[in-house]
């Protein structure tokens, strides 16, 4: 009897592997197509579609298909603006939405529950149904730059960042977390004298660190997978972030293997970054499920 | 509260300018222009002064109308039939170009037709493509959001089992979310191809050959159910932790009574971890309807709205006219329907999972 009991519960154990190892393979084994095909030649890439080979670093590997998608693109110019829109546009969010959560929660002062409200009230307009009003609206917008006053802020990298910090999420999400905090920590501060901009520099944003971290990973996600927005508001090369520059690789005839090496190169960065903080990026995704 | 005693307008206003100055100009302001803009002819760039139309916009993309068409009749009154045996009808454009008997019709066109008994029904728009994309919207979310919720629950109790090693499968699961759906398109352009692509391979290699490969994204028929299908694959697993974080909420007490009780897995979670589901359940819907509603990037990137209309967007039209176009008046337009849109569903789905 006992030994039968073993055998089920090993088996039935065994069985709950599989079918989580089977449910993994739908998930990883598409990327692990995309990073494989990126080293080989586009007649081997096709051939090798019909077979296990295609999940398998095998036959004519080689970096090639990334020179020639260097090549092909200033793939390195893409890069480095997809990642200055998005540092700058995350740092700034961070700042603002803390400094305004900070008012909300703390800070006495008229008109403040309706600006709350206003901003939660955000929360349920689609970025999709303002994206043409909002190009409108840039497209007129003054600008001060070096040759002094321009009318419209199309193609730039001004355009890129600034609609996009401060955002109902990020401030809803520094809210909630202000709001657990022992306030005596403040009253203490406020009676040795401290002044709000002191408490929030020196008593709140101290303590912050796992909202910080929730939001900064929120904002990159969204910020670095960019594409609707700069796809109006960019036409310059000069400006244009990484899934925008995809579009090199439709002209004339499709290479996929290039294409594969351009995705991967796009890709590998984030989801290495997800793998050594994994952990943060599920909780910060869980997080937002704590409103409702 | 600290501050509950004191008011400090200043500081307070002076702390929360910056970011709610910001939402206001950004947000707030575009999205009341939107309402604005849809009453006007405006254009990206034009030479002619914005004009007030009123609600003409609506009308144009939202006029829809069934005609009922007769059989031709031959002189005796017997129905004209086809070569193929196919009752004969007028032509409806004969009805809807320059016909002064029905100017109601007046430039709309056919979108689609059912027979009923001898008589046609045929349902005309002036804008088919748009009822096309509302349609389309429509099925998709009507699909994607009760299959990708369901699918995200069964993996959040999947991972929720305590077992070595499930760190590990959760974090594969999610990780689809991480890579830009930008991403995810392009290469599942190149996995539903009709020629080499790896679908066609996969399947006919566990059919033993019996499966005939097709043009996924070329075929009308199969468009739109393959960007449902591939997004619900992307964005599964951010919906899963969503659920699993719910799951955590449930007290472990309840799961132990539930075991003395001698309740069945069945039962456990039907009268404990179902209700303790209830508003991570409406968030998670609302959360998808929204997502689902503004479908653009893949579309965009695999198909382009075609073949035949099959699965442009609400949100693909709104931008192709918008910027392609430089209609910003008509994009407007489709961008206020689309809001209506997500909002009575959302406030319906919130009525109906309400606490009773």
């Amino acid at each position: 009897m006992a030994v039968i009991d073993a055998n089920n519960r090993g088996l039935r154990l065994a069985t709950r592997y599989v079918v989580l190892t089977l449910i993994a393979v739908i998930f990883i084994f598409p990327l692990l197509f995309m990073v494989m095909s990126s080293f080989k030649p586009d007649l081997q890439l096709l051939r090798d579609t019909s077979s296990l080979r295609a999940f398998l670093p095998v036959g004519d590997i080689s970096l090639d298909n990334y020179y020639d998608a260097f090549r092909r693109a200033p793939i390195g110019l893409f890069v480095f603006n997809s990642v200055l829109v998005t540092g700058v546009t995350v740092l700034l969010s961070l700042f603002f939405c803390s400094l305004a959560a900070f008012s909300f929660v703390y800070l006495n002062w008229k008109g403040r529950d309706l600006a709350l409200t206003i901003i939660i009230a955000t929360l349920i307009i689609p970025f999709e149904t303002i994206a043409i009003p909002l190009l409108l609206f840039v497209s007129k917008l003054p600008w001060i730059g070096l040759e002094g006053v321009e009318i419209g802020w199309l193609d730039s990298y001004h355009v890129q960042i600034i609609p996009w910090i401060a955002d109902g999420l990020t401030v809803f999400l520094f809210v909630q977390y202000f709001k657990d905090l022992p306030s005596e920590l403040i009253e203490a501060s406020r009676v040795e004298g401290a002044s709000w901009w002191q408490i929030y520099r020196k008593v709140v944003m101290p303590l912050a660190g796992p909202v910080i971290a929730t939001a900064a990973i929120l904002k990159f996600l969204v910020m670095y997978n960019q594409y609707l927005w700069p796809l109006i508001v960019v036409q310059q090369e000069a400006y244009r972030p990484v899934l925008v520059g995809l579009q090199y690789f439709f002209q004339l005839s499709i290479t996929w293997g290039e294409i594969m090496a351009y995705l991967t190169i796009i890709t590998v960065p984030v989801l290495a970054f997800y793998l050594v903080l994994q952990r943060a990026f599920i909780a910060s995704i869980a997080s937002t499920g704590v409103k409702g | 509260m600290a501050s509950k005693l004191t008011t400090s307008n200043r500081a307070g206003w002076g702390f929360a300018i910056p970011g709610f100055g910001l939402i206001m100009l950004f947000i707030v302001i575009p999205f009341f222009f939107a309402f604005y803009l849809s009453l006007t002819n405006q254009r990206l760039i034009s030479p002619n002064p914005t004009e007030f139309v009123g609600l003409s916009n609506y009308d144009r993309l939202l006029s829809i109308s069934v005609l009922t068409l007769e059989p031709e009749r031959d002189d005796a009154g017997a129905v004209i039939r086809e070569d193929d045996g196919a009752i004969a009808y007028p032509r409806v454009r004969t009805l809807t170009r320059n016909n002064p008997d029905y100017p109601q019709y007046q430039g709309m066109r056919e979108w689609f037709r059912w027979h009923w008994g001898e008589n046609a029904k045929v349902v005309v728009a002036k804008d088919v493509v748009f009822w096309k994309s509302l349609r389309n919207t429509l099925m998709f979310v009507i699909v994607v959001a009760p299959v990708q919720a369901g699918i995200a629950l069964g993996l959040a109790l999947l991972v929720n089992q305590k077992l070595r090693g499930i760190n590990v499968y959760r974090a594969i699961y999610f990780m689809p979310v991480v890579v830009s759906i930008v991403v995810v398109s392009l290469l599942f352009r190149f996995i539903y191809d009709g020629n080499d692509g790896l679908l066609n391979n996969v399947l006919s290699f566990l059919t033993f050959g019996l499966f005939e490969g097709r043009d996924w994204l070329g075929d009308p028929n199969t468009a739109l159910g393959s960007i449902k299908a591939m997004s619900i694959w992307q964005g599964v697993g951010f919906h899963m932790v969503i659920w699993l974080s719910g799951l955590q909420t449930i007290s472990p007490t309840l799961y132990e009574a539930s075991s003395i009780e001698g309740a069945s897995k069945w039962q456990t979670f039907r009268y404990v971890t179902w209700p303790g589901l209830r508003n991570t359940a409406v968030l998670i819907l609302i959360v998808i309807t929204m997502q689902a509603f503004a479908l653009f990037a893949q579309v965009d990137i695999m198909t382009r709205g075609g073949p035949l209309d099959s699965t442009t967007t609400v949100v693909f039209q709104a931008i192709e006219r918008g910027y392609g176009k430089q209609d910003i008046s008509g994009a407007s337009t489709i961008s206020v329907i689309l809001f209506l849109l997500v909002l009575t569903i959302s406030l319906t789905q919130r009525y109906l999972t309400r606490e009773k």
